[in-house]
């Protein structure tokens, strides 16, 4: 199949619609509006539902009830409008739902600016809302991705029985790239859900609640929810590395930003610096073992995450790596992004300093 | 590789030239992207986009230091000049601009796009002069791709479709008559 030009919001409309999503509940924020656009076309043509809610908190409980009744459904906002959705997003971690939410970064905190950032990784990763949980954490760094990442979180989330989030910044949302789509798989392809609430008909009673009162109940309900975090983080953890096998300095980032440090990686490769670095494609379970492998090395003598934050995945590295070797960090924020260059000078000064505090 | 950099006021089809460069360089089987910078603009504002068209897997879509800045009008000439790269190639629409980038080491073509719009039957089409001239320039795509885009996005409108197309012959034999 040949490739079409697609912006990075069509292209996660795509890989939703392509894997069965029928359901699309949103509200306009500033970057990602090019979604429930693209899905207010879409979805009634192809005899789904659209509905611009009245608010991120009535979207994400929409998403609630059709992914409940067994629907593949989504719902995306950027920033500010997925703080909004957080209670929704816990209640539907609690109850089991399986969703995909996406998330199209601005620069935070508060309502912030509207050009790409990174700042909500901890809120992505560490739970976002109340209590113990995790969602599934997908970052794609090209529109491709964006395609196909979508087209996999609604099957991770069905297999797991866990919301599945999309987190990328503005710059996926708005930039236009060659994609290949996936041929549109068949509802009746899609495995049915034992647990749906989709209608008595003689079948046995269904309930999906999120309100377990009897301390008895809950705790053995969030240790279940937990080994299934556990499955999550022995079979789903993704990343890709990069010239990292001889590597001095691994730098890290994900996003658009681990595009701008692959072409950092390259140039200070010319400038003969032997660079490498680790794209993580999975936020949530972090891909601790390919750190965990380059920190082993003899070779890699320090780390450097760079993102558009203060500092949030750098922690997950240091985590991975767990003392083996120094991890420093760069990052922008208020919405501007490195350049190579600036990226570039942090290696080096932190490869440095990496050396003299040996 | 190429990066490219269009630049001006909204209106002036900066985003359209921009989307026809990386569609003709995806039909030419080449990797391609197209950034559009997007802000709080609003219309009279400025606009920009960002194009990279390369043989290879582009690793960053940004355009910080282009190869070649089209600037179809005076504020975003003089604010993207000094980012050119040096050796680079700067278009610029003569016929609003002055064309003094204050540097040496760039090739600046002062081209009067907005002239040889009117005269290809619509002011509108400046943008497509631009193309001309930059196809001409570095044959970072073929013409042949830029006219198939034309046709492709002004399927029903012949009339648009032939201003266009007039516009960015115009932009074309400009450069060649420069040579």
């Amino acid at each position: 199949m040949s490739k079409i030009l697609l912006h990075g919001t069509e292209a996660i409309c795509e890989g939703a619609i392509r894997n069965g999503c029928r359901a699309f509940f949103g509200y306009p924020i500033t970057p990602q509006n090019e979604v429930p656009e693209y899905m207010s076309v879409k979805m009634p043509q192809l005899g789904g539902t659209f509905v611009q809610a009245e608010s991120e908190v009535a979207a994400i409980n929409m998403v609630y009830g059709a992914a409940g009744a067994g629907i593949r459904a989504m719902t995306s906002s950027s920033s500010p409008g997925v703080s909004l959705k957080q209670e929704g997003i816990s209640y539907i971690a609690c109850a089991r739902i399986p969703c995909v939410v996406v998330n199209i970064m601005r620069a935070g905190p508060g309502l912030g600016g509207i050009l790409p950032a990174q700042g909500d990784y901890f809120q992505a990763t560490k739970g976002g809302g109340h209590g113990d949980y995790h969602l599934i954490v997908l970052a794609p760094s090209s529109v491709q991705e964006a395609c196909d990442f979508t087209y996999a979180a609604f099957d991770l989330a069905d297999k797991y029985r866990v919301p599945c989030m999309i987190l990328a910044d503005g710059m996926i949302g708005q930039l236009m790239e060659p994609v290949e789509l996936p041929p549109l798989r068949p509802l009746s392809d899609i495995p049915e859900k034992k647990w749906a609430t989709s209608g008595h008909y003689g079948k046995e009673r269904r309930v999906l609640n999120s309100l377990i009162i009897k301390p008895e109940e809950l705790e053995p309900h969030v240790n279940e929810l937990q080994r299934t975090y556990d499955e999550i983080y022995a079979n789903e953890r993704r990343s890709v590395s990069y010239l990292t096998e001889d590597a001095e300095i691994v730098l890290t980032a994900y996003g658009t930003v681990a595009r701008i440090v692959k072409s950092a990686v390259n140039e200070l490769r010319r400038q003969g610096i032997k660079a490498g670095c680790i794209r993580p494609l999975t936020l949530y379970p972090f891909p601790d073992d390919a750190f965990a492998a380059c920190a082993a090395r003899g070779c890699t003598k320090a780390f450097l995450s760079v993102e558009l934050s203060l500092g949030q995945m750098v922690e997950d590295v240091r985590l991975a790596v767990n003392g083996k070797k120094p991890v420093y960090f760069y990052g922008r924020t208020g919405g501007n992004v490195p350049e190579e260059g600036e990226i570039v000078e942090a290696a080096k000064k932190f490869l440095q300093q990496a050396e003299e505090e040996k | 590789m190429v990066r490219i950099l269009l630049a001006g006021q909204g209106g002036q089809g900066v985003l359209s030239a921009g989307r026809f460069l990386a569609e003709s360089g995806l039909h030419e089987g080449k990797e391609v992207s197209y950034l559009p910078a997007y802000g709080p603009e609003m219309r009279g504002g400025t606009a920009n986009c960002s194009v990279i068209i390369s043989e290879e897997e582009i690793a960053s879509p940004l355009c910080n230091t282009p190869d070649v800045l089209i600037a179809l009008n005076a504020p975003s000439f003089h604010k993207f000049a000094p980012r050119v790269r040096s050796g680079g190639i700067i278009i610029v629409n003569g016929s609003i601009s002055d064309s003094y980038a204050g540097r040496e080491d760039v090739t600046v073509y002062d081209v009067p796009m907005g002239d040889l719009a009117i005269e290809a039957g619509d002011r509108r089409s400046a943008n497509m002069a631009a193309l001309g001239v930059l196809v001409g320039a570095t044959g970072v795509v073929r013409e042949k791709s830029i006219i198939n885009c034309l046709h492709e996005q002004f399927v029903a409108k012949p009339r648009v479709c032939e201003t266009n197309e007039k516009a960015f012959f115009a932009g074309k034999k400009f450069y060649e008559n420069l040579k």
